[in-house]
């Protein structure tokens, strides 16, 4: 696995074997922490230690039978699902304009509009909160959803534009010579090869809203709790196997989504290399 | 879409070739150009309201409530307006003054609407909640204004005739204020109106500013010296061995905020995996205290903000010519030489916008310090929590977030100028 | 392509359409969690449920009352009913947060013990306990006896845990620097009084571990985090219930009343008061009491406890020798000011 070039001096190939050592140290460091939280929830005994004396689906079956859980769970897709629908629309129709070359102070517009990603969440969530109050709209799912694409958007902007820069502007007037109208000219030429950039900052934006929660501790009633901002109540208040067990599923989702985004790149990669 | 198809775009390219007339065709060039450029604003503009009504507007709102707080000014207004109007108090018409202090009062205790007040007021002088609520409860029951309104209230409190309290109602007697914003910055308005220290006791937020420097700095660090050689390693081997590594870094990447903390948590606490495990191999026999301290502040940071600096630099290095290290070693340079002087410089950009970007993260952070560390490693952004929804002491909260955003922006500056605005994260 | 486009459409206008449909908000009740909230949950909120088929929303929290002000300032009232400790309570309620109670809808005030008319907005639902408590099966038999004790850390190495409010905090400090119970609220109300408190809490600054939630003390005793800690008694004996082998101290326990209170502007006033009126029963409370050790506020409720339950009770005679009642008049008059002092002293 290390390739150790032979014109390499001794000394040289200590270093090099003491980086990657040092460097797969560190990966088992990035992992470790998540390695540990699985098995855990697999546990029968309501202590989070180990050696795990049985295993058991005992939490997964109080996660799955609590009412509490399931409407955080539901709550979290819910949200996600229409905050990243928003944000998939506002950012794309958005780049389209961008990366038009007749936009007007594209630099300005575009920092502005991706301030939403720099400026730390805690300002923005505190904003938002007397914001959305003043309008009603705390502790309502419309008021999350908006709050939540807001915060998507700015991925979304990248990677679309970053795929409308390799994107050959020629197609759209070719398409219009023919006789096809802006909007078809748009869903039949634009989107199909910029999909792969829609697709993973829509992921990013459903990533987001998914692990959200300092918007959620302020913005969200009982009722629209999500996920993350149960998990948080719960890690204040109680640390039990139950917490391993959601974090599990949570784990699994963000691996289904790792796996969808590196999907979607090497497609795309595919596709640039077929145009070529 | 009917409409739109009439204007279509580039027509004019099209357009059938009557006469030459340069001027014509200028003009309409100009006209498609123009078209063209209301059409690119208007496929933006729905995105630019939305961020400016949602966000830019409730932030500037936000950043208003530092420095405005009209709470005594809109339910005490004849008061404030009397003491708004006296030169530095010296010119108080004291009877006018209290008399319409106990009018209002009265009034305000039988809707029970001064309690925004008496907050207000306590932020600036510790005792006027209990004040209010000692002397409404009384004047409630009072039936007319008194003669002499001002023994009146001397005889509830006499803190009613305090300099120091009635400097606070003075102060607080405009709308606009410096008072949260000098509070955010351990200063305060002296009687006179100069600007002076507050007292050791009360002094607080900078040392939390600092605190917050100080452990993003360390965070910074300890990702720089730990994602160097991650980096490294990913840029110079083979693409099978690149893409397993590649999940290692990015797997807890793509892991919730939460569960990673939750993970830390359990992992570092007195019964979990590594403290049974230093004991069992008799390195210590107490426990260690690994979390809810600073360390475990230091761990949990580190662990999610690796990959931000990890994934750039390992960009930058990837794009780093294998000749000219070659080079400088055929050309006789001692490989650590080499290293220092050829690979290092080329692999700095990535490594600063790395760095930087870790940095500005780190100082924004709330959720894992707040679930990780103790009271004394709590950063910023846990104090303008803390205020908003513990204590609703909103302006102050509004004030620190000011200095954040400050402090954010001036470091997003940076970011932009070392990457030239174009760093990607490399995925 | 355009189906997807008009599939987006349809989808933003169907959301639209769910979130403006403006519908009833659930009655939602709020109360300290963990343990206590889960024996609620069995001896109020689910026999309230079926009873009167309305669907019920818990929620937690460490009595924050900074969220119900927020609420009823910017007029986005989401929680009904609250539990809360008497002196915030009374404050809450001299602020205009909470709604002035009518005990004509809750069978008269001569139902309850005297105390449980909590001001003009409360109606007293348990008695409780502040204890000391430690693991047996890490410290022996023998372990701490006293607050003095907690600040023994020669005897007792290890981080001790106290709840992060100067409530509690501070009558404990000065307990353990030698004052008698029943002057220390006297000495509490001068500035020298409290200045000692905090000088005496000084000495153990670095040993102490803040809990803000009443499930951490009996969790952290268990995980070996802390040595010893302040708790509710409540959660030591529900903790004791499931196999542990806490010990407590009685001596120089703290006892405090808790009362419900609806949020002033709350839709579901009516249903509030319906769920106090249950949850006020004597055969409720008395349930509740036999989940976990809280005294009863109704008059019947201790008669209705049976003997086993009335000995775990604060109002043991045995655990009242030595006590301090929690006095909801100082704290109503110094728990902003005194609080503010305490957050600056933790977190420097």
């Amino acid at each position: 696995m290390i390739r150790l070039d032979p014109s390499l001096s001794k000394s040289e190939r200590i270093s090099v074997i003491a980086t990657w050592i040092a460097a797969l140290l560190v990966i088992l460091f990035l992992m470790a922490p998540i390695i540990t939280i699985v098995p855990l929830s697999f546990t029968s005994d309501s202590l989070l230690s180990y050696p795990i004396p049985d295993w058991s689906l005992r939490w997964y079956e109080v996660l799955f039978g609590s009412d509490m859980w399931m409407r955080a769970l539901w709550n979290s897709l819910y949200i996600a699902f229409f905050a990243t629908i928003l944000a998939m629309i506002l950012g794309t129709v958005a780049s389209v304009g961008l990366t038009s070359p007749n936009f007007p102070f594209k630099g300005a517009v575009m920092g502005l509009l991706l301030t939403p990603m720099i400026v730390p969440i805690i300002i923005t969530a505190v904003a938002s909160y007397f914001f959305y109050a003043k309008l009603g709209l705390t502790n309502s799912y419309l008021g999350m959803i908006l709050a939540h694409a807001l915060l998507g958007t700015p991925f979304v902007v990248i990677t679309v534009t970053a795929t409308l820069l390799g994107f050959d502007s020629n197609q759209v007037r070719a398409a219009y010579s023919l006789g096809c109208k802006p909007i078809p000219t748009f869903f039949k030429i634009v989107v199909p090869q910029i999909q792969p950039g829609i697709i993973s900052g829509g992921l990013f934006a459903f990533v987001t809203s998914f692990d959200e929660v300092i918007v959620a501790l302020f913005m969200a009633g009982t009722e629209q709790f999500t996920l993350p901002r149960q998990m948080f109540a719960g890690i204040r208040e109680n640390i039990d196997p139950t917490i391993a067990a959601v974090a599990s599923v949570m784990i699994l989702i963000s691996l289904i989504l790792l796996l969808g985004i590196q999907w979607v790149t090497a497609r795309s990669e595919k596709l640039k290399a077929g145009k070529t | 879409m009917a409409a739109s198809s009439q204007t279509a775009p580039l027509t004019d390219s099209s357009q059938p070739h009557v006469g030459f007339d340069p001027k014509k065709l200028k003009a309409q060039v100009r006209t498609a150009e123009r078209r063209k450029t209301l059409r690119a604003l208007a496929l933006v503009a729905p995105l630019f309201l939305f961020v400016l009504v949602f966000f830019l507007f409730p932030i500037g709102s936000l950043l208003e409530r530092s420095v405005n707080s009209p709470e005594f000014v809109t339910i005490f207004p004849q008061s404030a307006a009397i003491l708004h109007k006296s030169d530095n108090l010296k010119t108080l018409d004291e009877q006018a003054f209290y008399g319409t202090l106990f009018e209002e009062l009265q009034i305000a205790a039988k809707e029970r609407s001064f309690g925004p007040v008496g907050r207000r007021l306590n932020q600036d002088v510790t005792g006027f909640i209990s004040l209010f609520k000692k002397t409404a409860r009384k004047i409630k029951k009072e039936k007319q204004r008194p003669a002499d309104a001002k023994a009146w209230f001397l005889s509830q409190n006499e803190n009613w005739g305090n300099p120091t309290y009635l400097h606070a109602m003075k102060r607080a007697s405009s709308a606009w204020t410096d008072f949260y914003m000098l509070t955010a910055l351990d200063l305060q308005r002296s009687d006179g109106g100069s600007i002076i220290a507050v007292e050791d006791e009360k002094a607080l937020f900078v040392d939390i500013l600092i605190r917050t420097m100080e452990i993003s700095l360390g965070v910074t660090l300890i990702c720089v010296i730990l994602g160097y050689p991650v980096a490294w390693v990913l840029a110079h081997t083979t693409d099978t061995m690149r893409n397993i590594l590649l999940i290692g870094v990015l797997f807890p990447f793509w892991t919730s905020l939460l569960v990673r903390t939750a993970a830390w948590i359990i992992v570092l606490q007195k019964e979990g995996p590594i403290n049974s495990m230093l004991q069992s191999l008799h390195i210590i026999d107490e426990p260690l205290q690994l979390v809810f301290n600073r360390f475990g502040v230091y761990v949990a940071l580190t662990h999610i903000l690796l990959p931000f600096l990890v994934l750039p630099l390992y960009s930058v290095m990837k794009a780093i010519p294998n000749d000219y290290m070659r080079a400088a070693k055929s050309l006789g340079a001692k490989p650590w030489i080499a290293f220092i002087r050829v690979y290092l410089p080329q692999s700095l950009p990535g490594l600063s916008a790395g760095a930087i970007l870790v940095f500005i993260l780190s100082i924004g952070y709330y959720i894992t310090p707040a679930l990780v560390g103790g009271p004394k490693d709590q950063m910023i952004s846990y104090f303008i929590a803390f205020y908003t929804n513990n204590t609703i002491n909103w302006g102050l909260a509004s004030a620190l977030a000011f200095i954040l955003l400050v402090v954010t922006l001036v470091f997003y500056a940076l970011y932009q100028r070392v990457t030239g605005g174009k760093a990607g994260m490399g995925v | 392509m355009r189906k997807s486009f008009l599939a987006a459409g349809t989808a933003l206008l169907a959301l639209s359409a769910f979130t403006i449909a403006t519908h009833a908000r659930d009655l939602t009740i709020v109360s300290w969690g963990g343990a206590y909230q889960d024996a609620q949950r069995e001896a109020y909120f689910a026999p309230f449920a079926k009873a009167s088929g309305n669907k019920i929303l818990d929620e937690a929290y460490n009595g924050e009352t900074a969220k119900i002000k927020a609420m009823v300032e910017t007029n986005n009232v989401t929680w009904d009913v609250v539990q809360m400790e008497a002196p915030e309570l009374e404050n809450s309620c001299d602020e205009g947060l909470l709604e002035v109670i009518n005990w004509e809808k809750l069978g008269g005030k001569d139902t309850v013990i005297d105390p449980a008319i909590i001001g003009e907005c409360g109606v007293g639902t348990i008695l409780w306990s502040v204890i000391l408590a430690y693991d047996s099966e890490k410290l022996g038999q023998e372990g701490p006896k006293s607050w003095a004790d907690m600040w023994n850390v020669e005897k007792w190495p290890g981080k001790r845990a106290l709840r992060k409010t100067a409530k509690f905090t501070l009558e404990i400090a000065l307990m353990a620097d030698g004052v008698a119970a029943d002057k220390v609220y006297e000495t509490l109300a001068t500035k020298e009084g409290v200045d000692r408190a905090f000088k005496k809490l000084d000495e153990i600054k670095e040993h102490i571990q803040w809990w803000e939630s009443g499930a951490q003390p009996p969790q952290w005793l268990a995980s070996g985090d802390v040595v010893m800690t302040t708790a509710y008694n409540g959660r030591i004996s529900k903790a004791n219930d499931e196999g542990r082998k806490f010990n407590t101290s009685w001596n120089g326990q703290i006892y405090a009343l808790d009362g419900w209170a609806i949020v002033k502007g709350s839709d579901n006033a009516d249903k509030a008061y319906d769920f106090i009126k249950s949850a006020t029963q004597p055969q409720a409370q008395a349930q509740l009491s036999a989940k976990i050790p809280y005294g009863p506020t109704h008059k019947d409720a201790v008669a209705a406890a049976d003997e086993k339950t009335q000995k775990r009770l604060p109002s043991n005679p045995d655990y009242l020798k030595g006590a301090l009642a929690s006095s909801t008049d100082f704290w109503v008059e110094n728990v902003e000011d005194l609080n503010q002092r305490f957050n600056n002293w933790a977190s420097q």
